[in-house]
């Protein structure tokens, strides 16, 4: 239970789900990413008023995410953080650190459990 | 055809609370473009759930910042125990608000006195920061510390006010609403304090809600959302509407959150009214298991806190989404435009809580 | 006019006392409820170990065998948790904070093992009576 509209999509149905989202005037709250066996778990939350809506779907560790940040400008802090701490491969990103948004020592510090 | 230059902004500098850095692109003194680097004070605090059980993590979840030191607290202790299927008893949960309410009372007044030091004004900086010691005394009156309480667990309370001194709060609270409406007065009607605040760093309501503006700074630009009004905690049970303004510019902001600490001294007498006697807190038995969104709205805006746990003692993952990570595109935006002078009275008015956004 | 409201201002804080306490020459009166530092009762200690347990940094440790009890001062966030679990309640927590010092200080108490009672000598007498 977690008190928001969860919806299991397909990595591939990113795109056309987070379309339909901007279309529906949603704004985003936030990505996150938690790491599993296979690879990551992606979550990303979308609001309107005082509902929520969450997508969520599982990549594997080397699989490629296009980034959400020409449809919601916001997303390119959460995108540049969850491929600094997890080493998710995310394309396309309107603002790109390239690995360098936190000065870490080690790279990929979430990635191993 | 002007030329262009790069200053550099932070992380040291004497205006800014805490440390963060920003390129910003200059044509003359104007700001065209401003590219923020944030993680000098990155502690990784979110793979510490890996170390400390489900317990003991709520004194590290305390430590992420220490203006918002409670509610980090709350959220994190709400969001467990919704995923147990805990029901904290009716007087925890107007303890909470109470603590709560005087937390942004407290936040707020903190942000005015940096305000006032951000614009020279250090007179008005030292009057607010005093005013705020009045609550950090009811602080330590009530829970034994002044910035960190280690008042929350999970399943409720670990101490309790008695109703004497919730009544010796209010009292104190009336008291100084008097003194607070001789600042307000100064904040909002003085003649160089306003030459400074109005008609700049302008947000739209329609731009505030692209770029996902929260709290304070989105409900100065006209959109009417406050985390508070789901009901979580006693908040249901009390009677307040989101304080909004249709302007959109730093003044807007100033008397939002002005306007704001009276209503959390309406509505912490509001609570001292409707508490009930009771327990304090119930015991915790089992493992968490399941996972859960938890929203709460801190004095700088929603903060989110995401708990994935699968039945042993120590989380899976615990995901800290602090208002301030929001706000830092609206930053952006915010700074294209104004003049190089405005810069940090425009980065405080978002109210920049560093220690929360990189954990 | 603004002269007159200034001068008023200007003659009450002439003749009114600091708002500001004169520390160190006054000193601070703490609150009940303030967690200064954990203070021990070491003669009901019994060395269960179930404070070193608890406590989230590790500032505690016990060594039953030396009966001894550690605590490192700058380690302890004073959260409370050992004095509620305490099963003989001889742990405390005081008001008055740890001084400030040049190097992290580890403070040491050990209880001295009570000397067995010496068996009164009772006369032969005494023992017919009885």
């Amino acid at each position: 239970m977690t008190d928001a509209n969860q919806i299991a999509i397909l990595p591939g149905e990113l795109l056309p789900n987070v379309l339909k989202m901007r279309a529906e005037e949603y704004r985003l709250i936030q990505i996150c990413s938690t790491r599993t066996k296979e690879g990551f778990d992606l979550v990303y939350s979308f609001g309107k008023e005082y509902d929520m809506t969450n997508l969520i779907f599982s990549v594997g560790e080397d699989d490629e995410v296009i980034s959400i940040s020409d449809i919601f400008p916001p997303a390119f802090l959460y995108e540049n953080e969850i491929h600094d701490l997890f080493g998710i491969n995310i394309k396309m990103m309107n603002v790109d650190y390239k690995g360098n948004l936190y000065r870490l020592s080690q790279k990929t510090p979430y990635k191993n459990i | 055809m002007a030329t262009r230059s790069i200053v550099p902004f932070g992380p040291q500098h004497p205006v800014l609370p805490e440390p963060i850095h920003l390129d910003l692109v200059l044509e003359d003194e104007t700001v065209v473009e401003a590219i923020p680097s944030i993680g000098f004070i990155h502690r990784g605090l979110e793979k510490l759930v890996e170390k400390k059980d489900f317990n003991e993590y709520v004194y590290v979840a305390e430590r992420i910042c220490g203006i918002c030191s409670f509610m980090h607290g709350m959220g994190y202790c709400e969001a467990v125990e919704h995923v147990m299927g805990i029901e904290i008893p009716d007087r925890a949960k107007y303890l909470r608000t109470i603590w709560c309410e005087m937390s942004r009372i407290h936040s707020h007044l903190l942000w005015l006195g940096l305000l006032a030091d951000g614009f020279g004004f250090e007179s008005l900086f030292m009057e607010s920061w005093r005013m705020r010691e009045k609550i950090l005394d009811m602080f330590e009156y009530s829970t034994g510390g002044r910035v960190i309480f280690s008042v929350n667990k999970i399943g409720g309370q670990r101490k309790d006010m008695d109703d004497e001194m919730i009544r010796n709060f209010v009292t104190i609270l009336s008291g100084m609403e008097k003194d607070l409406r001789l600042l307000a007065r100064t904040f909002l009607d003085d003649y160089a304090v306003k030459s400074r605040l109005q008609g700049v760093g302008i947000l739209t309501a329609q731009q505030a809600h692209d770029l996902g503006a929260v709290g304070p700074f989105m409900r100065a630009s006209g959109i009417a959302l406050d985390t508070r009004k789901r009901g979580y905690a006693a908040y249901g049970d009390l009677d307040f509407e989101p304080i909004i303004s249709n302007i959109g510019d730093s003044y807007a902001r100033t008397d939002v959150r002005i306007n704001e600490i009276f209503q959390s001294i309406d509505l912490i007498r509001q609570a001292a009214a409707k508490i009930p006697a009771g327990e304090v807190a119930v015991p915790v038995k089992g493992f968490p298991k399941g996972e859960y969104f938890m929203r709460v709205e801190q004095p700088r805006g929603e903060a989110l806190y995401y708990v994935r746990s699968n039945g042993t003692k120590f989380l899976e993952r615990m995901r800290v989404r602090t208002p301030t990570f929001a706000n830092l595109p609206g930053l952006i935006e915010v700074l294209k435009g104004c003049q190089l002078a405005d810069v940090p009275i425009l980065i405080l008015t978002i109210d920049p809580c560093i220690s929360c956004t990189e954990r | 006019m603004s002269v007159i409201s200034f001068s008023r201002t200007i003659l009450k804080n002439l003749f009114s006392k600091p708002v500001t306490r004169l520390y160190p020459a006054v000193p601070r009166e703490y609150p009940a409820r303030t967690r200064g530092q954990i203070g021990i009762d070491i003669d009901s200690c019994i060395f269960c170990g179930i404070c070193s347990k608890k406590c989230p940094t590790g500032a505690i440790t016990v060594d039953k065998a030396a009966t001894s009890w550690s605590i490192e001062r700058f380690g302890c966030i004073q959260c409370g948790a050992c004095t509620e679990v305490c099963p003989k309640k001889c742990l405390s927590m005081l008001t008055n904070y740890t001084d400030p010092q040049p190097k992290k200080s580890v403070d040491l108490y050990t209880k001295t093992p009570a000397e067995p009672e010496k068996p009164v000598e009772v006369s032969p007498a005494e023992k017919k009576e009885q």
